[in-house]
Parts: structure tokens; C-alpha cells; sequence
């Protein structure tokens, strides 16, 4: 793979603690200045960049790009509907908690077979992969409710469930709101340290040049298998924070051109850059939700932003955004 | 023996329109190296088309001289291939994969709304075609007699694309550009007229496909996306840019999806894909496929 040279870390550990501060309390207000509908809307934004953050992990660190993300959202969505249906938990603690476990255990399971090819054959067979799940679910109607999916109510946040008499609406923008926003937080911050830890810095070094990479003595495999086990999971917590805020789980979110909505995210912000997901994701979920109000074609135009996208700017949103910030403050130095 | 016999017809139909589409991915990956996940909406532009010529706009002529517009569909998914490849994909041949795969996965989303805006969302259908050829018995069974024109169809394509490939003086230039771009370019093969003839070729094939298919069943939206998955299956099981591997993938899958509709029928398309994750576990690149 052929790319331009990351630009170096430089900033300060502190600077970017405060950078990464300031957005976090920036987000914490919006609940109060935005008008529900938009704040929900944010919400779904930062579930999604869970998602796409450890979508990247795959795609901008290591170089394998998966066309079978959906599978590892489905699958975290459907555990905590399975959850509901059949062992009446109400938890989101405990949500979560068997979220993480179904998408390990589905990753580890496909990640053994994945992680064995690179480029075009992985992308095909982490497709073929996630399909696998889409006709088990579309198929075996009496567990999953087919097309009709399964309905999820909300949850229990830390064991206190909505207050008698608030409304459903009030229940997401301002107490599962801060959850997700938690959630998020805790995600990029874990992520963050993955990818600056040597385990990380091993990955890139794999990506950038597998054969050297194995002459230093990497495992080049079985690090490809940990980065797929992590990427997973965090695309299963998404898929588990994202039941509740929409209240029902279908099989469309297991069907592949969702994955390919998660790599659309991850393009659109700029997958050589950390932040990259993050804004992708948030910019998606706006762009998708005024597409589809603006016109029932929706997709073509979706679609037609995607190739643009990939024809000018191959950067995306961050990494447009760092370069034209580079040359401006080249020509004032 | 006769039951028998009706499941090996509806696998070899199955096969045939499943080479057609996957034969024509096949095609364009050994080509150009690019894997079109746009690829299952032009079989569903062909079905469409076929559909409305038969249906809609001659709609009433009841005269044999309509199956003379069954291969409208080709012709129309060729035109688009031809006009795609060299204003759109040329840019990307050297580029990642991941962006090839991106700037066909925003053609796919295109596709399927122009599909929606030309014909709207409602299925099309071209049933006049498939009542007109009738029924033959086999034992005690009915069969349609349409369907086994659709296997011959298959079958011709299939000879007419392998002369074509190992008999024509085409086929060795296409062969060349496949194997060695750059010196295949060097010894004066104009290597851009060979993609887009290569890419139309394959546009075509899968037009085809739509367009046979037309008269037996509607054309839905959607169609194009789940034909794109199974002829997935058949490349991954015969080899990503290998004709032959096509076929026998097609043959494969023809027969797994037949059994399994007969014995059972919710895993089937699971069946399918456990098949084609057992088949690189064992074999990387395919059965007939090229280690890339």
C-alpha cells in the first residue's frame, strides 16, 4: 500500500489532554443548547465513531480493510436484544458487558480465518463472513423477528431506570446522552493508547512493510488477530449502545452495505488520522440523516459524494483540514 | 430418478445465470485488477430493461419477434460499462484497493437509484416471454420449458467466451494485457482500447444475465446487491480472475444452493458461504485462482 508519510506527533502530551478536554465538555453542554432532535442525532454520531474508531484500527493502522464490519455491530445489537427477549436483563451495564462477549467470541471466530489473507481476498471474505450472520438472522425468524427485528426498551443506566412519568425523549438526550458520551470518552481514550503503545507502533511497522516487519521478528499474524479481536469488539459495543438509542434491532444492520457505511465514515474523515473516524462519523450520520429528508434519492447522492470524495479528496475531512492548517501557517512562519 | 432430474435443471439454471454474472467480475478483475462492487447492478439493469422492452413498451405484441429484444438488457449494461470505465474506474487502477473498492461501492449506490428514478419501486415483469415457450413433462413433473433455454444460454455463453479468450486474436492481446500490463503496452497493444473492451465484455455478460432471467422472474430493486454476494461466493470459490473457476464455481454453487433449498432451507445461504470460507481456508486464492 502506497501512502504519504503520517505526519509526525509533535504536540505536547498536555496540549492534546486539553485539545481532547475542551471537546469533551463541549459535547457535555450540547444536550442543553441543542433541541432534542439534534442532540439525539449527535448521539448516534458517537456511537457510530466507536464503531469506525475500531473499524480504523483494521483500515488505518494495519492495512486490512473490512467490507464485514456490520457483522460485529449485528452482533452487538442482537446480544443485548437476545438479552432482553430471553434473559430479561435490563442493565445496560450488563449490556455491554455480553456485547463485549458475543462479538469476541464471533471476531476471534472470523479473525482466524481473516487475518490468513490481506488486501482484496480480506476484504471479500470478511463480506462473505458477515452474510453468513445476515441469513441466520434474516432466516431463523422466530429467534431474531426476521425483518421485523427486535424491539429493545430502554435500559437501566448503573441500575436506575427512567423515572416514572419522564419521557422517552428526555430519557436519551439527557441520561443515556452522557452514557454514550462516557462510553465514547473511555473508547477513544483506550483506543488512543493502543495505537501509541508498541503494540500499535508494531502494526503501522506491518502495514508500512510486512516482510521487513517480519525480519525484525514480528508475528506479523497473530498481531493482525489481536488489532481484528480489538476492532470487533469496539464496533460490538457501538452495535450495543446503538440498540437502545434506536429501540429496535433489524436485520439490515447485518446486511453488508452497512459496512460499507462504515467505511464510507472512515474515508469521509480520513482513515491515516486518529481523529479522522471520529469527525467521519459524526459528518456522516448529519449528511445521511439531510439526505435522506432532502430527497428520496438519498443514496445516489450519498453515493455520488462518496466519489468525489475518493477522487479529490482521498484525505478526507482531517486530513484536508491538517494540510490546508499546514500551508497557512507555513506562509505567515 | 425423474424428481432427480428437475433438481439438476434447476441447478444448471441457477449456474448458468450465476456464471454469467460472476464470469463477467471474473473477467474484469484478471483484466484490470479492480474487484466492481457495482457489478450486480448492471445484471440488474439488464433484467430491467429486458423487462420494460417486453413488458411495458411492447406490451400486447404477443409475436415471436419479442425475443428478439432479450438482449436489449446486455446492450444496455455493456453501453454503461463502456462509458464507466474509461470516465470513472481508469482513474483508480493504481491506486489502493481500498479506494477502487470505495469509488465502485458509490457507483453501486448511484445504480440503485437511478434503477428506482428510471423504473420506480415497483417490480417489472416480462412473464409473456417465459408463458409463450410453454412446459415439457419430465416423467411426471412439469417443467418450464423457458428455463432450459436459459441454460442454453449459459452454456453457449460460456463457449462463446472461451473461443473468444483462446481462439481470437483479441483473446491472446487480453490475455497479455492480463498477465503483463506494461510490456503487453511496451509491444504496442494499445492497453486502454483492451480495458475498455475488456470492461464491456464483462458489463455485458452480466447483462445478459439480467436479461435472461427477466422473463422467468421480475426484476425487483435490490436484486443487483444480492447477486453481487453470490457471484462473490462463485469467485471466491473458483478463483478471483479466473474463467474457468467461473464456471465450475457457478456449477458448485448451482448445486449446494439447490440441494440446500431441498434439505434445509434456512441455512442455505449460510451453507453457501461456510463452503466458500472452507474453500480459501484450504485454497487461498481459489480453486483455479492465481496467487495474487
Amino acid at each position: 500500500m502506497t501512502s504519504a508519510p503520517a505526519a509526525p506527533e509533535t504536540r505536547s502530551p498536555l496540549r492534546i489532554v486539553l485539545w481532547a478536554a475542551a471537546i469533551a465538555v463541549v459535547l457535555a453542554v450540547l444536550p442543553w443548547v441543542l433541541d432534542p432532535y439534534q442532540s439525539i442525532l449527535i448521539a448516534y454520531g458517537l456511537v457510530m465513531a466507536i464503531a469506525v474508531l475500531g473499524f480504523n484500527l483494521l483500515l488505518g493502522y494495519s492495512g486490512l480493510l473490512s467490507f464485514g464490519h456490520s457483522a460485529y455491530f449485528g452482533v452487538g445489537a442482537y446480544a443485548v436484544a437476545f438479552m432482553v427477549k430471553y434473559l430479561r436483563v435490563e442493565s445496560m451495564e450488563l449490556f455491554i458487558l455480553g456485547a463485549v462477549a458475543a462479538s469476541a467470541l464471533v471476531t476471534a471466530l472470523f479473525g482466524y480465518v481473516c487475518v490468513r489473507y490481506t488486501r482484496i481476498f480480506f476484504s471479500i471474505l470478511t463480506l462473505a463472513l458477515s452474510q453468513v450472520l445476515w441469513s441466520l438472522a434474516f432466516k431463523f425468524f422466530w429467534v431474531t423477528g426476521g425483518t421485523d427485528g427486535l424491539r429493545v426498551p430502554t435500559p437501566k443506566l448503573l441500575g436506575v431506570g427512567m423515572a416514572e412519568g419522564d419521557d422517552k425523549i428526555r430519557f436519551l438526550t439527557h441520561g443515556y446522552y452522557y452514557y454514550v458520551l462516557a462510553v465514547f470518552i473511555a473508547c477513544v481514550a483506550v483506543m488512543w493508547v493502543v495505537v501509541h503503545s508498541p503494540f500499535g507502533k508494531a502494526l503501522q511497522a506491518i502495514r508500512d512493510n510486512e516482510t521487513r516487519a517480519r525480519f525484525v521478528g514480528l508475528r506479523v499474524r497473530a498481531y493482525r488477530f489481536v488489532a481484528f479481536l480489538l476492532s470487533g469488539v469496539f464496533t460490538g459495543i457501538a452495535g450495543a449502545l446503538w440498540v437502545p438509542l434506536n429501540g429496535l434491532t433489524t436485520p439490515d444492520i447485518l446486511y453488508w452495505p452497512f459496512s460499507g457505511e462504515i467505511v464510507f465514515m472512515a474515508v469521509l474523515g480520513g482513515f491515516r488520522n486518529f481523529t479522522g473516524p471520529i469527525v467521519g462519523a459524526v459528518v456522516f450520520n448529519y449528511l445521511k440523516t439531510y439526505a435522506i429528508g432532502f430527497t428520496v434519492y438519498w443514496q445516489a447522492l450519498l453515493g455520488i459524494t462518496l466519489m468525489v470524495l475518493v477522487l479529490v479528496l482521498p484525505t478526507g475531512i482531517v486530513g484536508t483540514a491538517r494540510l490546508l492548517w499546514a500551508r497557512a501557517r507555513r506562509r505567515t512562519s | 430418478m425423474d424428481i432427480l432430474t428437475v433438481h439438476l435443471f434447476n441447478a444448471l439454471l441457477y449456474a448458468s445465470v450465476l456464471f454469467l454474472i460472476a464470469g463477467g467480475l471474473s473477467l474484469i478483475y484478471g483484466v484490470m485488477r479492480i474487484v466492481n462492487l457495482a457489478h450486480g447492478n448492471l445484471f440488474a439493469i439488464g433484467a430491467f430493461t429486458t423487462a420494460s422492452a417486453v413488458g411495458v413498451w411492447f406490451a400486447g405484441s404477443s409475436s415471436a419477434w419479442l425475443f428478439l429484444l432479450v438482449p436489449i438488457g446486455a446492450v444496455a449494461a455493456a453501453a454503461i460499462g463502456a462509458v464507466v470505465e474509461p470516465t470513472l474506474l481508469r482513474r483508480f487502477y493504481r491506486r489502493p484497493e481500498e479506494y477502487q473498492l470505495l469509488v465502485t461501492f458509490g457507483l453501486l449506490m448511484l445504480l440503485e437509484d437511478l434503477l428506482r428514478f428510471l423504473w420506480g419501486p415497483y417490480p417489472i415483469s416480462a412473464s409473456v416471454l417465459f408463458e409463450k415457450v410453454g412446459s415439457l413433462h419430465v416423467g411426471e413433473f412439469i417443467y418450464p420449458r423457458y428455463n432450459l433455454l436459459v441454460i442454453a444460454t449459459g452454456v453457449l455463453a460460456a463457449l462463446f467466451l472461451w473461443a473468444f479468450v483462446y481462439r481470437t486474436k483479441f483473446g491472446v492481446v487480453l490475455r497479455a494485457t492480463s498477465q503483463d500490463m506494461r510490456r503487453a503496452s511496451a509491444l504496442g497493444v494499445n492497453v486502454n482500447l483492451v480495458y475498455v473492451e475488456a470492461f464491456t465484455i464483462g458489463c455485458f455478460m452480466a447483462g445478459l444475465g439480467g436479461a435472461i432471467i427477466a422473463p422467468s422472474q421480475p426484476a425487483v430493486l435490490g436484486m443487483g446487491v444480492d447477486a453481487l454476494v453470490l457471484s462473490f461466493i462463485v469467485v471466491v470459490i473458483g478463483g478471483l480472475g479466473s474463467l474457468e473457476g467461473a464456471l465450475v464455481g457457478a456449477f458448485i454453487v448451482g448445486v449446494i444452493r439447490e440441494i440446500g433449498i431441498s434439505l434445509f432451507p434456512e441455512m442455505e445461504l449460510a451453507v453457501l458461504y461456510v463452503i466458500a470460507a472452507g474453500v480459501l481456508f484450504v485454497r487461498p486464492a481459489g480453486l483455479f485462482g492465481r496467487t495474487a
